[in-house]
């Protein structure tokens, strides 16, 4: 198999060995980009020569026998980690232009950690979509299907990894935007605990919600990269000082005993009936290997979306504010007067679904508005979070499906936000509680589209997540399937 | 009809933390435009706050020395406007939770003392600065000041006139100072007045429409405006008219308020609770080794120069003015156990010196050693008030020590009456007209005879001794 078709910890044993330098592997995931990047567009910025020097200085420590976490190994970035000397757009016009001076501090980690960075995967613009076609770049398109798309926020993260243009690549989740195009894409894809990794240097969108993870071909390439980023960041005063255990040490740990929770909210009307039937058949793979599953109910679910969809925008308004034309980034050369200038450059830098959620942001926090929305969502939110305080005495992990259906159509339900908004349905609860989740692969649709599997556990709970995520793909040997599905319908060449 | 004044008063207060609040950058003012910025306080997309632990130090402080309740659980808010000078596009302050609330201070009012009550004080970041350019259509931005950390004192609307808003002022500026949490530089900005002012019926509970007062950049001019405002909304009324709710700017040239220029914008800041930091928590140690670590505030070191060194409150008023100079003083009575004289040097040639050079008490070249010394060498009669005066002076020169002066310039007293008895003796004999004089009733003449041993003596006879020999011998 060519290299840029294994994973970090396949591609770590060559390494080691000797078989491989960093520059092969580099060159083997550069012919792959050049190969395919113009039918996926999977990034905005390719940093070739950067990623070039990064893989010798690889090579280099290699020789020295010095061997870290990911020495050599190419990573995505999705475009809204700051990265110095690099432009970081978050999928705006209005960022278009911005080269951050410092680098976010996931960033510094996978620096530390001997990583190679390929580039800046495409998203939604400021990270606010189901689709990524909200990007000012353009779309990505799904690589199992290239009339389709890849999921969002983080679609160029998912599509990379999906099409091999990288091994493994760094989103961000506000509301699924990990998860869901990781199901979409067929690939793994981890939102940590809200705390777990530090979000200095990730544009925000929604602070109380955003959270960085990995998206990987296999649950044990998640867990290396997790051993990476996460932990306590002085700089970050919402992330946590708890001891980051070796995630590894979960992946075979198997799931005898372990108790699964079925939410009954999440297996609703509108869950496609393909979805529904490869998620049940995945949980009676888990009961076969030792589970237990036991019925729990998450009564607040039907507000989440709601709630959701106040909070965000109206952290977003506020977060959106700094983009003024003022100091950086786009700025509009025919205002007037200041309050002119400002109104012209935010008019042409944001895209259309970046000004409808600042305008209902700016709404729901207004004077005479902000008890009736804010703050009873606010209210609500706790409530949701009691739902699986509650839960999770009854069980250890939540499986449920990742998105209720498998990629959509470009184009669909772009004129519909509503539909767009309920891609993210059984997401977004992960973020408003602030656990952690899990998106593994878990079979195909009948058009050969990926299905996700999603693994809900209580905070901090990440070492669970793996355990049964690894243990899910050696019961149904689910690498296989993907494996299979992609040499006869992935057809990117 | 007679009217009443109602004002409140908001006080922004400049932390003396070596660093902003949010971020490691330098505070200090000054230093050319945005050199002490990072991405931090620019606000570039990406970036947090972490909170300075010191600002939250501080702000206990002044809530503990202004009978504050400090809320033990407390968190910041998002205060959201447009403005060049705030990268954010809000400023992170706080807002339903402050840090301290529901104190007072105590302030001398003609009617005697009264106390002014403090609804909360809280912490907050300051904005950066604009510069207009005054020939091109342009305005430059210096964010060096971005993120400087403040506090914010909003007070009751307990003050009845312009005169206790100065007071009232004046107590917070000297608690600020002597905690040494504030350089209280009005000039620079560190320490900043808002007014609310209305006038209602005298009698009246409700309270009328009120105008904000800003621009008053000295205790002076917060004064003034006062005075004006509450003449001119006297004025009105007193025409039938009706106070506009409205912000107005005090013209020092002018010595008028006018209502700010534009378009009068109703901002809706849109607060909400900051995502990007956590609750502060306050336990009760952490209070208390604060509690330990306050020094004695102005108004008990009055009370207590008054019960202690007995001398006049006006004294004890001038003297606790600065912490270094109530230490000052206190060093100087300490070794000379004097402090009336003290307290008379201090406030008499030593503040003189001062004043004059516009120096502070702490760059003083007379330690207080050396002016404990001299008030000790007047009091054995070693050297004459008069003789005083010019070691003082002298010292104040060159840093000397009294005994140094003394000998370099051979001043000492002659308070020997064998050595005198003679000089007399020489002066009766030269004199025989102004004695006879004398002899016979004019008694004016006992002056000419001092000043002739004074004469004889370059000064250094001890007067008392003259005035004993002489009424002896004459």
């Amino acid at each position: 198999m060519e290299l840029h078709a294994l994973t970090v910890h396949e591609l770590q044993d060559k390494l080691r060995a000797g078989e491989i330098t960093a520059a092969d592997l580099l060159a083997s995931v550069y012919r792959r980009i050049e190969a395919v990047e113009d039918k996926v567009h999977a990034y905005i910025t390719l940093m070739k020569e950067s990623a070039q020097a990064q893989a010798a200085a690889a090579d280099e420590a290699l020789r020295r026998g010095e061997f870290r976490e990911l020495t050599g190994i190419p990573i995505a970035l999705k475009d809204i980690y700051c990265t110095r000397g690099v432009t970081t757009t978050c999928g705006s016009r209005i960022l278009g232009n911005f080269v951050p001076p410092y680098d976010a501090t996931v960033v510094e980690k996978l620096r530390a950690a001997g990583a190679v960075f390929t580039g800046k995967a495409n998203m939604d613009e400021f990270a606010m979509g189901s689709s990524t076609e909200t990007s000012w770049f353009g779309v990505t398109r799904n690589p199992w299907d290239l009339e389709r798309i890849p999921g969002g926020s983080s679609g160029g993260s998912a599509a990379a990894v999906a099409a091999d243009e990288c091994i493994a690549a760094l989103g961000s989740d506000t509301g699924g935007s990990i998860r869901q195009p990781a199901a979409l894409c067929g690939v793994v894809g981890m939102k940590p605990t809200y705390g777990r990794v530090s979000r200095f240097g990730l544009v925000a969108f929604a602070s109380s919600l955003d959270q960085i993870g990995p998206f990987t071909k296999d649950v044990e390439d998640c867990a290396i990269l997790m051993n990476v980023i996460a932990g306590y960041d002085p700089r970050e005063s919402t992330s946590v000082d708890i001891e980051v255990p070796d995630y590894r040490s979960f992946l075979d740990r198997g799931i005898a005993g372990l108790r699964i929770g079925i939410p009954k909210e999440y297996f609703i009307a509108g869950i496609d009936p393909e979805v529904r039937a490869s998620v049940e058949a995945a949980i009676g793979v888990l009961e076969k290997g030792g589970a237990r599953c036991v019925e729990i109910s998450l009564p607040h679910t039907e507000y989440c979306l709601a709630v959701y969809y106040i909070i965000a925008p109206a952290e977003a308004s506020s977060n959106l504010a700094r983009y003024d034309g003022v100091k950086y980034g786009f700025r509009a050369p025919e205002g007037r007067d200041l309050l002119d200038m400002y109104k012209q450059s935010r008019s042409a830098g944001f895209g259309a679904e970046v000004k409808r959620r600042i305008i209902i942001g700016t709404y729901v926090l207004s004077s005479g508005y902000y008890d009736a929305y804010y703050k009873k969502a606010s209210q609500v939110r706790a409530l949701i979070r009691r739902d699986f305080d509650a839960a999770f005495q009854q069980c250890d992990v939540i499986a449920t499906p990742t998105s209720p259906t498998a990629a959509f159509r470009i184009g669909e339900r772009t004129d519909d936000p509503l539909q767009m908004y309920l891609s993210d349905i059984l997401t977004i609860s992960a973020n408003l509680a602030g656990i952690p989740g899990l998106s593994v692969p878990c079979g195909f649709t009948e058009n050969g589209l990926p299905i996700g599997l999603q693994f809900l556990a209580s905070h901090f709970q990440e070492g669970l997540l793996i355990q049964t995520g690894a243990a899910y793909e050696k019961l149904a040997d689910i690498r296989a399937t993907v494996a299979r599905y992609k040499q006869d319908k992935m057809k990117l060449l | 009809m007679e009217f009443e004044p109602v004002i409140g008063l908001e006080v922004h207060a400049q932390l003396l933390t070596a660093s902003k609040i949010f971020c490691g950058c330098s505070t200090s003012f000054g230093a050319s435009p945005n050199t002490h910025t990072c991405p931090v306080c620019l606000g570039m997309p990406g970036v947090l706050p972490v909170l300075n632990r010191k600002v939250v130090e501080f702000t206990i402080k002044m809530g503990l020395a202004t009978n504050c309740r400090i809320n033990r659980e407390n968190s910041f808010a998002r205060k959201n406007y447009f403005y060049p000078d705030l990268p954010k596009g809000y400023q992170i302050s706080q807002y339903a939770y402050p840090l301290a609330e529901d104190g007072y201070v105590e302030v001398e009012t003609q009617e005697g003392k009264k106390r002014i009550g403090i609804i909360r004080i809280h912490m907050e970041e300051d904005a950066g600065k604009l510069i207009h350019d005054e020939h091109l259509p342009a305005s430059y931005v210096d964010l060096n000041r971005t993120g400087v950390p403040l506090m914010e004192i909003v007070s009751a609307p307990d003050i009845r006139s312009a005169e206790e808003a100065a007071a009232y002022l004046r107590r917070l500026h000297e608690i600020l100072v002597y905690l040494e949490i504030c350089d209280g530089n009005m000039e620079e900005g560190s320490f900043r007045c808002d007014a609310n002012v209305s006038l209602r019926p005298r009698g009246q509970e409700e309270f009328g429409i009120r105008a904000e007062l800003k621009n008053m950049n000295s205790f002076r001019n917060v004064q003034r405006a006062l005075e004006y405002e509450i003449k001119r909304q006297q004025y009105v009324l007193e025409a039938g008219g009706e106070v506009i709710q409205e912000t107005r700017l005090w013209d020092d040239a002018q010595g008028v308020t006018l209502p700010m220029r534009g378009k009068e914008e109703a901002h809706d800041y849109r607060y909400f609770p900051e995502p990007d930091l956590v609750t502060v928590a306050i336990d009760d140690d952490w209070v208390a080794g604060i509690r330990r670590t306050m020094p004695e505030l102005p108004l008990e070191k009055r009370e207590r120069f008054l019960r202690e060194y007995g001398i006049p409150a006006y004294d004890a008023g001038v003297l606790t003015m600065s912490r270094a100079l109530a230490d000052y003083y206190e060093e100087v009575v300490r070794l000379c156990g004097q402090p009336k004289l003290a307290s008379n040097w201090v406030m008499g040639d030593i503040l003189r010196f001062l004043n004059e050079d516009k120096r502070d008490i702490k760059d003083c070249p007379i330690p207080a050693a050396s002016l404990a010394e001299m008030i000790r060498l007047i009091e054995e009669g070693v050297i004459s008030g008069k003789m005083a005066k010019e070691i003082s002076e002298e010292m104040y020169r060159t840093g000397k020590g009294p005994k140094t002066i003394i000998e370099e310039k051979g001043l000492v007293q002659i308070t020997d009456e064998g050595a005198l008895i003679p000089v007399i003796e020489k002066i009766l004999a030269d004199n025989p007209s102004q004695l006879a004089q004398y002899r016979e009733g004019k008694d004016k003449l006992f002056g000419f005879f001092v000043g002739q041993v004074m004469k004889a003596t370059q000064g250094k006879a001890n007067p008392r001794l003259i005035n004993d020999l002489l009424k002896k011998m004459l």
